[in-house]
Formats: C-alpha cells, sequence, structure tokens
C-alpha cells in the first residue's frame, strides 16, 4: 500500500459521499412525480400501457405488471438471439444463438445480471447487443429501482392500499434519471477518448507489418448504461480492461462512480420518503463499512505481493521503478489500487464489470469479490436491488434489536411482524439454495468445466454460481461456462436469485403500506445511531459469515494458507 | 403476594424456590414423554434436532471403526433435545402444582338452587350441573358453586384460595361488588348468586388451563421468532448438505455423524429449545404477581404498551383523603371550627372522617366526648351531606348548647342553607374563596356549618403515593406515557397531576371519555393499557390493548379484561408492562447468544472436517483443541450443556432495569452478543481439556 493508492480511494470514497445526497434528493423528486419536464411524453405512453400516472396498483398488480414485462423481455430477447443472423445491422455476419446460450444471455440481461457465456464481439450482432441488451441494460435496472422505490413507499405510506405504478415508476426511471445520466457520462466517455460508431471493424498495419483487426462500435452509450444500471455486460470480452471501453484513470473513476452513483443515492432517496434522512445515512454508512474493510483486505492482499513468487526471487516490493505487489492479472494503466478498487465496487454493486482478471488476484482478494456478492450484494448494491436487499438484513437486526428492549419491532415508524420475518426469511433463503444447492449440483455433474485443481478450481466454480445468484454477472475466468448444464443453471440461479428476492420485497412492501405508522418514543431504539449501524452490519455479516463459512475454508482460505506454507496446486 | 408502589423489578418477584427435588423428577419424567414427534414438530428447530439424532442413531449401530466417538456424539444430541423437553417442562412445573391447588378449590359439592328470588324452598343439585342463569342460595360455611352475581343479599366471603389473601370481602348485590367465584367460601350472611358460567368455563377453571398452559397458543412475537428460527435451520440445513459435494472436490471424507453433530450445533438449538419455557416462565411471572393474563398475547401487548391509563385513587394517591388544614371563615376562630368538624366526624369511620378526627386532636387535645345526647347523621348520597345533632351534652366539662353540625360539599351546605335563610355576600364570597384555594392546591374542600351558619372549610388532602413521581419518571424514560383518570374537577386534577408528575391528565372522566381517550391514542398508533372494576369501565377495558381487570369488580369487567388482577392492585399495571418487556427481551437476548455461539463452534468444527484434505486449516483451529474427534464432540457436548446452563436464566428472566432502548440495546448487545461470542470459546476449550484428559476421543 502506498499513499498514492490511499488516495485513489479517498477521492472515490469522498465523491460518492459529496453525490448521494445529491442524486437521492433528486430520486425521491422523480419518485414523488414531482419532477414534470417529460410530462408530454410520459402521458402518451401510459396510455399506451393502460395505465395512468395515478392508477396506484396494490402489491400483487405491481408484482403481475413487473414478472409479465419481464417476461416478455426475456422471450423477445431470445427470440432476436435466436433470429439475428437473418436481420440486419449484422456486418460480422454472425448466426444463431445456440438455444440454451440464448436462454442463458436472456435471463441473464433481463435480470439485471448480465452475466456473458460468451465472447460479445464475436457472438452478438450489432442489433442484438443495441435492440436487445442495450434495452435490457435500462429496462433490468429501471425494475430494481422500481421495487425498491415501492419497498420505500411500504415505509413511508399510512394505511395505503397501493405500493405505486410499476409503468410509471419503470417509466420514470429510465427518463428521469438513467437516460440523462447516460447521455451526459457517455459524452464525457466520448470525450475522453471511448469510441461511439456504427461503423465496422478498422483494419490496422503493425510495426511488424501484420494485419491487425481493431474491434469499434457504440461503446460509449453502453459504458454508461452498463455502470449507472450496474448491468456490467462489457462490449468487449475483456470488459472495462479494454483500453476502448476505459482508456484512462479519468474514466476509470468516473465508471465507479457511476456504479456507485444509484444505489447509494437510493439509501438517500429512502431518507427523505420516509420523512428521515438520518435512515437513509444509517444504511450508507453500513455499506460503507463493509466497503471500506472490502477495499483494506484486497489492497492488502494483492500489495503484500505473491509469496510463490518471493520464494523464486522475484522482487515485488514497492520501488521508484515499480509499484510493488502482485501484478498479476492487473492493467498496468491503473496499478494495484485502483484496480482492486474497481474489482470491489463492482462486486459490492452487483455490477460485475472488471478491470483486473478476478482469476488471477490473491487468494484473500479474490475471497472479497466472492463475499461481496454473498453477503447478498447489499453493499451499495445492484440498482435498487442493494437497498432492498439491505432491507431484508433490516428486518431481521431491528426484529432481533425490538425483542431485546422487550417491544414488538419496529422500523421507520412500521410495526414488523411475523409476515415480514416469513417473507425476509424467505428472501435470504434464495442465496444458499442458489448457491450452495445449485452449485453442489453444478460441481457434482459438470466438473469439467473448472480449469485449476485444488481449492482455486472450487473458487471458479463458486464464483460463477455466485455471481449468478447475485445478479452481479462478473466471471472470475477459468472456468467454462458455456455448455448446456452450466447455461441452464446460471439461467436458473440468475432467475431465482432475483425474483425469489423481489416478489417477497413486494409482499412486504404490500403489507407495511396498510399498516398504520407507531409513533417514535423513548422506547423505540433509535435507527439512525451507530449502534444500530454496527448492529446491522454485524446482522449481514454473520447470516452471510455462517452460511458461507465451511465452502470459503475449502476455497479461498484454504488456497491462502496454502500458498502462505508454498503448497501450490 | 401483595405489590406496592416501591416494588423494584419485576424479576425480583417470584424466584426459583420452587423448583424442588420432585419438581426436577416429574420434569425429567415429561421431559423424556415430550419426545412424542406430535408434541416435538412445534418446535421446527427441536423436530430437526430429534431427527438427526434418530439419523445419527441408525448409523451408529451400523458402524464399526469410530464406534466410540460416534455413539457419544449420537448420545449428546439425544441429551440436547431431551435438555430442551426438560426445560419446558421444568417451566410447566410450577404451573402443574399451582393447578393442583386451585382444582382442590373447585366445588364438586352440592347447591342450593331455587326457581326465583323470592322462592323459599330449592331443590339439591351437583355444582357441576348449573347452568347460566341458574339462582342458587348461599350461607355461611358453603362453597359458592360457580361464578356469579350476587342478585340479593349481602355476605363476607373467604376469597383465599384464588387470592392467597386470607381477610375476607364483602360481596353485595347491585353495584361493583356483585361478582363471586366459584370455589370461594362464604363466611358469614346469606346470598343468593345468578350464575354466570357454565361449568367448564368457569374463572377458576380458566385460571387452571392458564397456569397448567393447557391452552397455550404462541404469540405473534413468539411465531415470528419461530420463523426466523426455521428459516436459519433451512439455511443450516442445505449449508450442511451441499458441504459433502464440496468436500468431495477437495477430497476431504466427512463422516456423515460429524456432518450431524455439524448441523445441530448450528442450529439455534439453544433458543429453540428453550423457547417455550422462555413463554411460560413469563406467564408464571405474572401469575406469581397475581395476575391471570387470559392470553399470552396480552402478556407480550404488555411489553408494547405506550401509554398507561392510571385511576388517581388507589392508584396515584392513597385511596383515602387526609385532612390536613382547618379554613375558618367569617370571624370564627380556628378552634371553633375545628370543634364542629371534630364532633361531626366522630361517628364517620371513613378514612377521611377519622382523618378529621386526628387532625382535630392534634391541633387541639380534644377530649374523647361520651356519645350521649348525640344523634349522628350518615353521610347521604341524596343530601350529599353527614352531620351530627346535639342536645345538650358535656364537653370537657362544658355543657354544650342544643345545636345541629352539618358538613359537606360546598354547593350542598350552601343549598342546603339557602332553604332557611340568606347569607351575607361577603361571607358567602370569603366561603368560596376558601374553597377554590383548597381545589387549586389539588384538595378536596368539605364546608362545616353550625346551625346554618358556615365556620369554614377543610381541607382534604390527596396524599400522592410515596415513591410515584419516581416511578414516572422512569416510564417516561422508557417511553411510556402516563394519563391521570379522575372524577375531580379539571383544576384540582391538574394540581395533582403537577404533584405526582404524570404526562397528561383526564379530569371529570366518564366512562365514555374515557373510551374516547383510548380509541384516540389508538387511532395515533399507540398502545393503551388500563385497568377497572365498574361494570361501566368495561367497554373502555375491552377497547384498550391491555385491559386489567379488577378481582374485586363485577363480572362484566372482569369478562371485558384480559388479565385480572388478584390483589386488586391498580399500580401493578406498572409491573405488567415490565413482565411483557421482560418476557421479549429474554427470548431476544437468547437468540442473539444462541447465534453468536456458531461462530465459535464453526471454529472447532471446520478444521475438524477438512483438516485430513488440507493440513493448513490447522491455522483455523484457533482454540487449539487437541484432535478432530474430541473437537466435534467438544462443539455437540457444549451446545447441549448450554441448554441446561441457561434453564435458570429462562424461567428468571433477564435482568430488566428500566431504561430507555438504546441502553437496554447496547447493554443486551455486550451482554449477550458479545458474551454469546467469546463464552463459548473458554466454554469448548474447557470441554475439550476435559474429554481429552478421560480419554473419551
Amino acid at each position: 500500500m502506498d499513499a498514492n493508492g490511499i488516495l485513489q480511494i479517498v477521492v472515490f470514497v469522498a465523491l460518492i459521499c459529496a453525490l448521494t445526497p445529491l442524486i437521492g434528493g433528486y430520486m425521491a423528486r422523480v419518485y414523488d412525480g414531482r419532477v414534470t419536464a417529460l410530462r408530454w411524453l410520459e402521458r402518451p405512453l401510459y396510455r399506451l400501457c393502460g395505465t395512468s400516472a395515478d392508477d396506484d396498483q396494490h402489491w400483487t398488480r405491481y408484482t403481475a405488471t413487473l414478472l409479465a414485462f419481464t417476461l416478455a423481455g426475456v422471450l423477445l430477447l431470445y427470440a432476436l438471439q435466436r433470429v439475428q443472423g437473418l436481420l440486419p445491422l449484422n456486418p460480422a455476419g454472425l448466426g444463431a444463438v445456440a438455444p440454451d446460450l440464448a436462454f442463458n444471455t436472456a435471463t441473464s440481461f433481463a435480470t439485471n445480471t448480465n452475466w456473458q457465456s460468451y465472447g460479445g464481439e464475436t457472438t452478438l450482432s450489432y442489433l442484438s447487443q443495441m435492440a436487445g441488451l442495450t434495452v435490457q441494460n435500462f429496462v433490468s435496472a429501471a425494475s430494481g429501482m422500481a421495487v425498491a422505490v415501492a419497498l420505500i413507499r411500504g415505509f413511508a405510506r399510512r394505511s395505503a392500499k397501493g405500493i405505486g405504478n410499476f409503468t410509471v415508476d419503470l417509466t420514470r426511471s429510465v427518463l428521469y434519471i438513467l437516460l440523462p445520466l447516460c447521455i451526459l457520462g457517455a459524452l464525457a466517455l466520448v470525450a475522453l477518448g471511448v469510441p461511439q460508431t456504427l461503423a465496422p471493424s478498422a483494419d490496422a498495419t503493425t510495426l511488424e507489418g501484420a494485419k491487425q483487426t481493431i474491434a469499434l462500435g457504440p461503446v460509449a452509450s453502453q459504458m454508461m448504461i452498463k455502470h449507472l444500471g450496474t448491468n456490467g455486460g462489457g462490449f468487449f470480452n475483456v470488459n472495462a480492461a479494454h483500453p476502448f471501453e476505459n482508456p484512462t484513470a479519468l474514466t476509470n473513476l468516473i465508471h465507479m462512480t457511476a456504479i456507485f452513483l444509484i444505489g447509494a443515492g437510493l439509501t438517500n432517496t429512502f431518507g427523505r420518503m420516509v420523512g428521515d434522512v438520518r435512515q437513509g445515512w444509517a444504511l450508507f454508512a453500513s455499506m460503507g463499512v463493509l466497503f471500506l474493510i472490502g477495499v483494506a483486505v484486497a489492497y492488502g492482499a494483492e500489495s503484500a505481493g505473491n509469496p510463490a513468487l518471493t520464494a523464486i526471487g522475484a522482487d515485488q516490493a514497492l520501488g521508484a521503478w515499480q509499484p510493488g505487489g502482485a501484478m498479476e492479472g492487473k492493467e498496468v494503466r491503473f496499478g494495484i489500487a485502483a484496480s482492486m478498487l474497481f474489482s470491489v465496487v463492482t462486486t459490492a454493486a452487483s455490477c460485475g464489470a472488471v478491470v483486473a482478471m478476478h482469476d488471477s488476484l490473491m487468494p484473500l482478494a479474490g475471497m472479497v469479490p466472492l463475499v461481496n456478492m454473498m453477503l447478498g450484494e447489499v453493499i451499495i448494491g445492484g440498482v435498487g436491488a442493494g437497498l432492498y436487499g439491505m432491507m431484508l438484513f433490516v428486518l431481521l437486526a431491528v426484529f432481533i434489536a425490538g425483542l431485546m428492549v422487550g417491544r414488538t419491532p419496529e422500523y421507520v415508524g412500521k410495526k414488523i411482524e411475523s409476515r415480514e420475518i416469513t417473507l425476509a426469511m424467505i428472501a435470504v433463503l434464495a442465496f444458499p439454495a442458489c448457491i450452495l444447492g445449485l452449485g453442489s449440483v453444478a460441481l457434482l455433474l459438470g466438473s469439467a468445466s473448472i480449469q485449476d485443481a485444488g481449492p482455486h478450481g472450487l473458487s471458479e466454480l463458486l464464483y460463477a454460481y455466485v455471481s449468478a445468484t447475485a445478479n452481479n454477472g462478473s466471471a472470475f475466468a477459468g472456468f467454462s461456462a458455456n455448455t448446456v448444464l452450466h447455461n441452464t443453471l446460471l439461467g436458473l440461479a440468475m432467475l431465482i436469485g432475483r425474483f425469489a428476492v423481489i416478489v417477497p420485497v413486494l409482499a412486504i412492501a404490500g403489507a407495511l403500506a396498510a399498516r398504520r405508522p407507531v409513533p417514535v418514543t423513548a422506547g423505540t431504539f433509535p435507527t439512525h445511531s451507530g449502534l444500530f449501524i454496527t448492529l446491522l452490519t454485524l446482522v449481514v455479516v454473520i447470516v452471510g459469515g455462517l452460511t458461507f463459512f465451511p465452502v470459503l475454508a475449502l476455497g479461498p482460505v484454504a488456497e491462502h494458507l496454502s500458498l502462505a506454507s508454498g503448497l501450490l496446486f | 403476594m401483595s405489590s406496592s408502589l416501591s416494588t423494584g423489578s419485576p424479576s425480583k418477584g417470584p424466584g426459583l424456590s420452587w423448583i424442588t427435588r420432585r419438581v426436577l423428577a416429574e420434569a425429567a419424567v415429561d421431559a423424556v414423554r415430550k419426545l412424542d414427534p406430535r408434541s416435538l414438530i412445534r418446535n421446527p428447530v427441536l423436530f430437526a434436532t430429534a431427527v438427526v439424532a434418530l439419523v445419527s442413531t441408525i448409523l451408529t449401530v451400523r458402524e464399526t471403526t469410530h464406534l466410540v466417538v460416534m455413539a457419544q456424539i449420537t448420545a449428546w444430541l439425544w441429551f440436547t433435545v431431551l435438555f430442551a423437553t426438560f426445560a419446558e417442562a421444568i417451566a410447566e412445573g410450577r404451573g402443574k402444582a399451582q393447578a393442583d391447588s386451585l382444582r382442590r378449590a373447585r366445588s364438586d359439592g352440592v347447591a342450593q338452587r331455587i326457581p326465583s328470588i323470592d322462592a323459599v324452598q330449592g331443590d339439591s343439585v351437583p355444582a357441576h350441573l348449573l347452568r347460566t342463569g341458574d339462582l342458587v342460595v348461599c350461607t355461611a360455611g358453603d362453597i359458592i358453586p360457580g361464578d356469579g352475581d350476587v342478585v340479593s343479599g349481602i355476605a363476607t366471603v373467604d376469597e383465599s384460595a384464588i387470592t392467597g389473601e386470607s381477610a375476607p370481602v364483602i360481596r353485595e348485590s347491585g353495584g361493583d361488588r356483585c361478582a363471586v367465584t366459584g370455589g370461594t367460601r362464604v363466611v358469614s350472611d346469606r346470598i343468593i348468586i345468578r350464575i354466570t358460567a357454565n361449568p367448564g368455563e368457569s374463572f377458576l377453571d380458566r385460571m387452571i388451563q392458564m397456569v397448567e398452559g393447557a391452552k397455550r397458543q404462541k404469540t405473534p412475537n413468539e411465531i415470528a421468532l419461530t420463523i426466523l428460527l426455521s428459516g436459519l435451520t433451512l439455511i443450516f440445513l442445505i449449508v450442511v448438505a451441499s458441504l459433502p459435494v464440496f468436500a468431495l472436490w477437495s477430497k476431504a471424507e466427512l463422516p456423515p455423524v460429524f456432518l450431524a453433530a455439524l448441523f445441530v450445533t448450528l442450529i439455534p438449538t439453544t433458543i429453540g429449545g428453550l423457547l417455550s419455557a422462555i413463554g411460560i416462565a413469563g406467564m408464571d411471572r405474572l401469575v406469581g404477581f397475581n395476575v391471570i393474563a387470559k392470553s399470552g398475547r396480552a402478556v407480550e401487548a404488555a411489553g408494547d404498551i405506550d401509554v398507561l391509563l392510571l385511576d388517581k385513587t388507589g392508584t396515584i394517591t392513597l385511596g383515602a383523603r387526609q385532612a390536613a388544614e382547618f379554613l375558618p371563615v367569617g370571624g370564627v376562630s380556628e378552634r371553633d371550627l375545628a370543634e364542629a368538624a371534630f364532633l361531626s366526624s366522630l361517628a364517620d369511620e371513613t378514612p377521611e372522617g377519622k382523618s378529621v378526627v386526628a387532625l382535630a386532636r392534634t391541633r387541639f387535645s380534644f377530649p374523647d366526648p361520651s356519645r350521649e345526647g348525640m344523634t349522628f347523621l350518615p353521610f347521604s348520597a341524596h343530601t350529599r351531606m353527614s352531620g351530627v345533632s346535639l342536645s345538650g351534652i358535656s364537653w370537657g366539662g362544658v355543657m354544650t348548647a342544643v345545636s345541629e353540625i352539618r358538613k359537606g360539599a360546598a354547593d350542598a351546605i350552601l343549598k342546603s342553607i339557602g332553604e332557611r335563610r340568606s347569607l351575607p355576600t361577603a361571607l358567602t364570597r370569603e366561603l368560596t374563596a376558601a374553597v377554590e384555594r383548597v381545589a387549586k392546591a389539588g384538595g378536596t374542600p368539605l364546608v362545616v356549618a353550625r346551625d346554618d351558619r358556615p365556620l369554614g372549610v377543610i381541607y382534604l388532602k390527596d396524599i400522592i403515593k410515596p415513591g410515584i413521581r419516581e416511578r414516572f419518571a422512569t416510564l417516561r424514560e422508557m417511553g411510556i406515557k402516563t394519563v391521570m383518570i379522575t372524577g375531580d374537577n379539571p383544576l384540582t386534577a391538574a394540581a395533582i397531576a403537577a404533584e405526582a408528575g404524570v404526562d397528561d391528565v383526564l379530569a371529570e372522566a366518564t366512562p365514555e371519555k374515557k373510551l374516547e381517550l383510548i380509541r384516540d391514542y389508538q387511532q395515533g398508533g399507540r398502545l393503551v393499557a388500563m385497568c377497572g372494576d365498574g361494570s361501566n369501565d368495561a367497554p373502555a377495558l375491552a377497547q384498550a390493548d391491555v385491559g386489567v381487570a379488577m378481582n374485586t369488580g363485577t363480572q362484566a369487567a372482569r369478562e371485558a379484561g384480559n388479565m385480572v388482577d388478584l390483589d386488586s392492585d391498580p399500580t401493578k399495571l406498572i409491573e405488567i408492562v415490565m413482565i411483557g418487556k421482560q418476557l421479549l427481551m429474554s427470548r431476544g437476548s437468547l437468540t442473539t447468544f444462541s447465534i453468536a455461539n456458531d461462530v465459535a463452534k464453526y471454529f472447532a468444527i471446520i478444521p475438524a472436517l477438512f483438516i485430513t484434505a488440507y493440513p493448513q486449516l490447522q491455522a483455523l483451529n484457533i482454540m487449539g483443541l487437541s484432535s478432530p474427534q474430541s473437537a466435534v464432540l467438544s462443539a455437540i457436548i457444549f451446545n447441549a450443556l448450554i441448554i441446561i446452563a441457561l434453564i435458570p436464566l429462562a424461567l428468571r428472566g433477564v435482568r430488566y432495569r428500566p431504561a430507555n432502548a438504546a441502553t437496554l440495546l447496547k447493554r443486551n448487545l455486550l451482554v449477550y452478543g458479545l458474551g454469546g461470542l467469546i463464552v463459548p470459546f473458554a466454554g469448548l476449550k474447557a470441554i475439550d481439556m476435559i474429554i481429552t484428559a478421560l480419554g473419551l476421543a
């Protein structure tokens, strides 16, 4: 670790802290219907969908609309991939995508996972990328934001029947939040050197005289939405490590900020909408603590270098001529600090874009992304998903804390009863069921896809299933996911990981909205205090830790301890 | 046991002295009986443990190599289940003993049934054949055959069988003291009772069911907690069931019994095993305070109370007012006023009357006069006055003239005088000023007149119970608002409220106003507790979230409330709230403890399971347990023993000192969270050293 690296991290954290109340306040205004600039566009859209801005939906209708919308998206995307060979905007002449891969990709983008079992530039036509993936990049992100807002309304409303209107929330998320930010960000990226063109690949002649094909495309626009919407599906196979996706340290900072922007802002939106901004900051603080711990562990582990290389005499010390530490798998343009920061950001926030190969990280540094996702993507998390995921843990923390002070638990004025606890437990169960359940089936039947032996191999498979369940989409590499078995199982994991959480969350929103608020007294324990932040953080860590400690012990922990004693596999 | 306002924490209430060798022996038998799957299934955590123990038994029987360790693990798995059922059985033991003594009170005798109130002749029927609406006659020495209302007569009744209070109480027809309870004994006189409960539904029956826990239903928070614990159990089931696959990749051999042990130590058996014991013990603590809750839900709701409606008289002030001062008017000397007040109160047996006599004696050392020539006029609700007619009595050696003395409420006295003569305006004004002065100070003014001439005012002062101010301050800190309910006028009420330190006051209260107040608070999302005894309290008692009916009250009130206080002590509301809170806190704290324990267990078992595959994982064995076998065995033994160790805590409830929520949370997190994290590390190491020394693993 060096001062420069730490400074980079501090700048990023300060930027997020400063932007959170700004974007959070703006989003609160958008979802309360107080931003009206595009009403002329909204109204005909709602009429087309047979609804209107003041058609308040019961949670069951809200959920049904969301599920129908997502299903339609999956089917369309699947169809598009299957017939892309017959459609225009296909300069490379790519053929139909195989059924299992098309299913996997369709669910992947519709669930805001953006797991890619394929190489983007060699599998999908421009049309599939733009009309298929990019559209889903917007609407899957907007769906997540809608669910989060519906849940916030559950807390904020009093004795209400409805939790908002999905179509309206979705439309406003896209029109007022995602699109404007994307346009602004994309222009900035273009200015900083990211290509944005519909021209086919460029041919170049290298110094040796060889001919090289350089893939181009509408990169800048997809960059912005892949980060803002925590999608993560890159334009190029190597994702944000590609110099056209991420040319400079400044674009790198823009990428990372975009990943956290909406997720962090939603905590503030929550605080504002329930009428107590401190509640939002408490969630933000708890997420922040977990994030900083992750950064410290990952950065520390990489900076320490690889003992196996030290053993054969390699110099990994920090010096005037080298950054020190384990540089394998990192972009030299970004170095260890920025690479690790990006790795933690992208896995904390369910984005999945990468600038460094996670497969090449030191065992402990590689464990941080794993743990970030295993905790349920609640450290800022996917847009919307982070907030509603964190709310599940808030409910559990509040329940236990409430009992400990001798009262029926309550949170921001709503009593938490057995219905909410049941629903929260169902949602929490989705993670171990998919990661450990589907993961163990995959290991039994599909271990051939694993590249390395020993604990690292286990991490490779585990990472894929964790990434899919958590709707993250980042890949560890070293795992050939493009098989019928894994495409199918991973697709299932993405679906369950998304909707086994969303449906209970919306049910919770409905139950809470109908409830009458309880006044705050000295008997109510404060949920904005340091004590509660600590408790919440501990609940997240303990639930995640207890669930995944055994398998982590067999994976990264065993690898780390073996490496330390000089044992390689 | 009686309770007073100075009684501190409810945990000081019933201790654990009732746990005798006999209770323990019976509980041990019951613990085995409770292994019945039909009763185990009510507790998912325990049920899962029992299933695992069964599977492990089968595996052990078929095992040949690691038999010694496996047999021990299996045995401890069974002990885990047994210790949990034992905890529940012990908690029930106390209720059983109480139920037995109550059953003895239940009358199986013969009742004298009569066809109508005026009937002279009746027929003898067995008590268990009496139905609602039957009329029965009870005379001195009879056991009252069932719950009912006195419709005729007055009698003293010994209710010690139910309340434990040996002094007999008066029960009479009409008014608020007409309710009698089956199983109590008439000590004197004769009453006619209309039966109000069918056999099996009487108060006594319900009490027996209550203390036995026969009709125990899970309370809302208990259900929520059970769901949370079941969810955790499912998570750990997935963790443990998938582990062999991941271990296979790592070429680690996992003995199934080790996996069984891992599963049982991870699932929250500690809280799962003690959950029902905590609930039963909470109810018992109430019973120990002589309060019968009709449901566990009511006890739980008590912990959530935000507003306490407290009757002024008897709760905030001592039941009786005390004469504090004589305020003469119109140039009368204080001595003359005191003399008139003294003479008119001689026959007054009420505490107020006695206090007037006492005050006059202290001030002027009046001798006790002979009662000859005195005709006392008892207080009548019609005239709202009492008094005495003197016809030349000897008074301290002096013969006094014939005269009439009256005392009573100012308006009543003035009205009575006004019928015969008109008073000078100055005198009326002076009298009114004195009356108002007393009222403003929170007192009750009594005007004394002699021969139609007002002498002055007796200042009857409400005596605030000692220590009540501090109690209210504590409640405020707990976030509970206190509202004083009184029939006094707003002026008097406000003065007393200020002195007692209540947060709000409802003056000139009527049953309707009370009901409306409760609804208002509930509309605002608050939970309200109150107590009451009269029939007109019934609607409010039913509306309140926690309604405590006084046992001396009417049948209607006892039906409407969800708790009955056998001591009829309204101050107990405060204890009831604390018991409710303590119940929830015990559950929450032990849940935290139970989950925190898992961390240490992982550090014992995970290295033990995987050490063959990755010897480097020895680094995780931070406790330095001697072998994989002893590590697993230590974990399962600790897991079982901790249940036994925590039974006293579950029965007594966690220590509760009133404080605000943040303070409570901090303390309980520190004790049960941090404690739960650290204790097992020490415990596991100790057990490991013992079993290694004994050569058990």
